[in-house]
């Protein structure tokens, strides 16, 4: 459980690396997670063969959401889409280097849904996007 | 008989147990659901055992032991509140339930479209919900008592929204999240004078101070008994007797019927008339012998208890660099304290408190205006009960720092 709080989620929390807005952008989508109100947008910007040249994030929560948000962006800059469409909740949980109960996987979750939704160019997220 | 709360937290056995190896189970979560005592768990249990049976209509002995008891409980309930009778004691599956009844009973039968109904900034969403619902089907206009800086009724706000002639005044006699006791006496009299009908939320009064139907003189009331020591599935809805009988039924069904034709029905008396079906007959045998226990300790004696732990528990809180109280004084609310910690999401504070045992809640608490009034998204919640102690608040603060720390 002291693993929940490993000091490179708190370290992401505190000094995201990739935390704002890009303007321009390719694709920006944004959602909630109803639950706790953690908030996260997501700005990319993408090449002529959809490769992800930069993205940022942006948004308020808890650590879990936060620190998640910011070690997702730094994973796929300079991937494909396709890629991206490609990940799922192992992904995430890979990232953080943690096991997480059913309330808490949604707070890990909340940026890969936005990103996906946004990466498919969804108008709603859902959260079969990362199962 | 005095007040011990170390006996008295012998009589909830999960108070027992450990949440993980070396933590004992610190629960102040108890504005959520309280815990249950073992008069209750085991008056459901021989009900299980000795006397299961549908109740009313049944003439073997079984269905008149069951009948008895689930009447009984309806007696006992309604003289805890100090109801004229216990027919005004409609049970329900809880406090939303209850205010769903009066919404959809009464108030679609009484309201037209641009009648006002007064609520509170400060409502459970089981306060706003319904009248949202009924806004959209039939029209009618909401406003909204403010809430003060310090988390208090704007009182002189109301006075001004009773002069647009409410149909009726809804609203919270104890906040889930502030803690704030409103003065729902004087909120009632004056919404009365104004002609208007009147409901309150007991949800989080009932459980924690005495009440008093006719001396609040209410003509709608409700509370959940999983709040008060009792199961969850069952609450109650009371209502003026006159109110009551004026209204249409609800659910149809069994039960709830003098006489059915092929074509039409008679719906039965009160109380009958509100409940439709086989109703949580085993929860209503458990939400009478919550009451018992708590008449047997005493409502005055509860009550001075959690104020000395409430008190406590503010004045340690607040000596914590960083963390932001929310709610009146100990003086005006009930055991509740809702809080912010700067710089820490109140989801982590709740996940790291976890860790040694302690359980307070996160989030919106389900009054998601109050929270976008207050400019925050969520809080934690520590909540106090009869069988808190001091040092229960000590292991808090003490949680607390390990969080600062940790994030330090």
């Amino acid at each position: 459980m002291d693993d929940l709080y490993r000091e490179i989620i708190i370290e992401h929390y505190k000094n995201p690396s990739y935390r704002g807005k890009l303007d321009p952008h390719d694709i920006s989508f944004s959602d909630n997670n109803p639950l706790c109100g953690d908030h996260i947008q997501i700005d990319l910007r993408v090449d002529g063969s959809g490769v992800i040249t930069d993205a940022r994030f942006d948004g308020h929560g808890c650590a879990i959401s936060q620190a998640s948000a910011d070690l997702l962006i730094e994973s796929i800059i300079g991937k494909p889409l396709e890629e991206v469409k490609k990940l799922n909740k192992d992904s995430v949980l890979e990232l953080l280097g943690i096991d997480l109960g059913p309330v808490r996987l949604k707070c890990a979750l909340l940026s890969l849904k936005v990103l996906k939704a946004g990466v498919y160019g969804m108008k709603e997220a859902s959260d079969a996007l990362v199962e | 008989m005095k007040f011990d709360v170390i006996k008295i937290r012998q009589d909830f056995p999960i108070l027992e147990r450990q949440t993980r190896e070396g933590a004992r189970l610190i629960y102040l979560d108890s504005t959520a659901t309280s815990q249950k005592p073992r008069q209750v768990i085991e008056a459901m249990d021989d009900f299980y055992r000795q006397t299961n049976a549908n109740i009313h209509r049944g003439v073997h002995t079984l269905a008149e032991e069951a009948t008895a008891l689930y009447e009984g409980a309806r007696e006992r309930v309604a003289k805890f509140i100090n109801a004229e009778s216990a027919r005004q004691v409609i049970y329900t599956r809880n406090a939303t339930e209850a205010i769903n009844l009066a919404a959809y009973s009464w108030a679609r039968a009484n309201l037209k479209p641009g009648d006002l109904v007064v609520l509170t900034e400060m409502e459970h969403h089981s306060n706003l919900v319904p009248w949202h619902m009924l806004q959209l089907e039939r029209g009618v206009e909401l406003d909204f008592i403010p809430v003060t800086e310090d988390g208090l009724l704007d009182l002189e706000a109301y006075q001004s929204l009773l002069e647009r002639r409410p149909k009726l005044v809804s609203f919270t006699h104890m906040s889930n999240v502030l803690g704030t006791v409103n003065p729902a006496a004087e909120i009632i009299r004056l919404a009365h004078q104004a002609g208007a009908v009147t409901l309150v939320d007991g949800a989080q009064s009932v459980p924690h101070l005495t009440v008093d139907m006719q001396a609040l003189d209410a003509d709608f009331y409700v509370f959940s008994a999983h709040k008060m020591c009792g199961p969850t599935g069952i609450g109650a809805l009371y209502g003026k007797a006159d109110l009551l009988e004026s209204m249409p039924p609800f659910l149809g069904g069994g039960d709830m019927i003098r006489e059915v034709k092929l074509r039409s029905f008679r719906p039965n008396s009160l109380p009958h008339k509100f409940e439709a079906g086989t109703p949580a007959i085993a929860e209503a045998v458990g939400f009478g012998a919550a009451v018992d226990y708590l008449s047997s300790i005493g409502m005055d004696k509860i009550a001075a208890h959690e104020r000395e732990i409430t008190e406590y528990a503010l004045e340690r809180l607040e000596e914590i660099p960083g963390v932001k109280l929310f709610g009146p004084s100990a003086d005006k609310k009930g055991g509740v304290a809702a809080f912010t910690l700067e710089g820490v999401h109140p989801h982590d504070v709740a996940q790291i408190l976890d860790q040694d045992g302690i359980a307070v809640r996160a989030g919106h608490h389900c009054a998601q205006p109050l929270h976008e009034k207050f400019g925050i998204p969520a809080t934690s919640r520590a909540s106090f009960y009869l069988y808190t102690t001091k040092e229960e608040v000590d292991s808090l603060v003490n949680g607390i720092y390990k969080v600062k720390k940790m994030f330090g």
